[in-house]
């Protein structure tokens, strides 16, 4: 495995900026920018990359889609949310349309926010291209094709010309994909979902969304640490509060950066990924997200630092 | 993981000591149990006093959610008091803050929760400095 990246990381629903949003953040731009003179693009790059994420940046909008890159000739990807679109459209510009691929995806669940993304993958639309997807779930072809029967799409599944194939998936066994072992956990969360752990050439990376954990199931616990232990990468939904997803939100089947640190903590994990975000947090409520977990990080370390970060949208990770 | 409680008045103050982990959660709620449970000990409100704690995990923070909604559920109170700089973080980042009544001391947690008891808890201390 040689690298992750992210083209979808909203949970629930696709979120996007609005024109205030970007007017807001250009002039508090400028204003940091009054007084100043650059005399280069290159002046004026190195200004913005000094502004803060949330101002520069965005966590972005598309639902799950994280792409794991092997090395190898096939493409991976985890879950097809909105943002298998752009992810489709990037592979087709690398290879054009004519030379057929395979693509592998894992699905963690079959809720809209993890498929809405397959009736505008083009891939799946052109002959000769191979897409097989992965889950532990019985009905993920039914799924996948009852988004797209009329009335909720016009274009049904018999228009995608791929050859797609169904791979169900047992929990707990290690199958040989993509020159990669792949393993699948069963996870808490309405109609099940299940995490994968991804490893190849002594590296390990974990996809673990819409997972809720209950507090003081130390059996349940033990075994997230076991499916975690020593990755290199853990991609893990911290879409609530500790508290809201103890309390008001328990049973939602979500989880929060603090069960994050304390599990990847235990695990030895080197580097946390926050994932799945909630779609009601802005950038400025993400950005804080990943300081209060950096910091958690830091007053509760008792080995090894861990690396934390939050995905966005575009972000890419090098193993 | 030691455990003691004092009653002042219509308040139990309740001080548990050490590291509350996921070990040290489960004895925490044990302890808990029949403070928050017994409608018929007239106890107003309980304070956990938490200067002796210098962690608490998400386990141990589900305790304090629980027995916080037995309380409520009874007409009771429940506030936490005296936390250790890295306890007040976690509270915090967990967002248990905004759930919990947190207050810099035992004796502000009784000056705001019952007049009684905090002429008790100072009554209390008077002696002992005596």
């Amino acid at each position: 495995m040689k690298r992750i990246r992210f083209w979808g990381t909203r949970g629930s629903l696709p979120v996007a900026l609005t024109a205030t949003d970007v007017r807001r953040r250009l002039v508090a731009a400028l204003r940091g920018a009054s007084g100043r003179t650059f005399d280069s693009d290159l002046d004026i790059e190195r200004y913005v990359d000094g502004l803060p994420f949330e101002l520069a940046g965005t966590y972005g909008g598309h639902s799950p889609c994280v792409e794991i890159e092997t090395g190898g000739p096939d493409y991976v990807v985890c879950d097809l949310g909105s943002g298998v679109r752009p992810f489709g459209e990037a592979a087709i510009a690398r290879h054009g349309a004519a030379r057929p691929q395979t693509y592998h995806v894992f699905l963690s669940h079959v809720h809209w926010d993890h498929i809405m993304g397959l009736p505008f993958f083009t891939p799946a639309y052109i002959p000769g291209n191979r897409v097989r997807i992965y889950g532990g779930h019985a009905d993920l072809e039914f799924a996948l094709r009852r988004q797209m029967d009329r009335p909720s799409f016009p274009v049904d599944f018999s228009f995608l010309r791929a050859n797609i194939e169904f791979m169900r998936l047992e929990p707990g066994v290690r199958h040989d994909v993509a020159g990669m072992t792949v393993t699948a956990k069963l996870q808490r969360h309405a109609g099940d979902s299940y995490g994968y752990r991804f490893e190849a050439n002594d590296k390990t990376v974990i996809y673990t969304t819409d997972s809720e954990h209950k507090l003081g199931n130390t059996v349940e616990s033990e075994g997230f640490v076991e499916f975690f232990r020593d990755a290199d990468v853990v991609i893990f939904d911290a879409m609530y509060s500790l508290a809201d997803a103890i309390s008001v939100k328990a049973d939602w089947g979500h989880s929060s950066n603090v069960v994050a640190v304390e599990l990847c903590q235990l695990a030895k994990v080197r580097h946390l990924c926050l994932f799945h975000h909630e779609p009601a947090s802005d950038d400025v409520a993400l950005s804080k997200l990943l300081a209060d977990t950096r910091r958690l990080e830091e007053i509760t370390r008792t080995g090894d630092s861990m690396h934390v970060s939050a995905a966005y949208d575009g972000m890419e990770i090098a193993l | 993981m030691d455990f003691s409680t004092r009653q002042y008045a219509d308040i139990v103050v309740a001080t548990p000591v050490g590291r509350i982990d996921h070990v040290a959660s489960a004895e925490l709620e044990r302890a808990l149990t029949p403070l928050v449970c017994d409608s018929t000990a007239g106890v107003a409100a309980l304070v956990l006093d938490l200067a002796s704690v210098p962690y608490i995990s998400s386990v141990g923070l589900r305790v304090l959610m629980v027995s916080a909604k037995q309380m409520r559920a009874r007409g009771a109170r429940i506030a936490v008091a005296a936390l250790q700089p890295v306890v007040a973080e976690i509270f915090t980042i967990s967002r248990f803050d905004a759930v919990l009544d947190v207050h810099a001391s035992v004796r502000d947690a009784l000056q705001r929760l019952s007049p009684a008891a905090l002429a008790a808890f100072e009554a209390a201390e008077g002696s002992a400095r005596a």
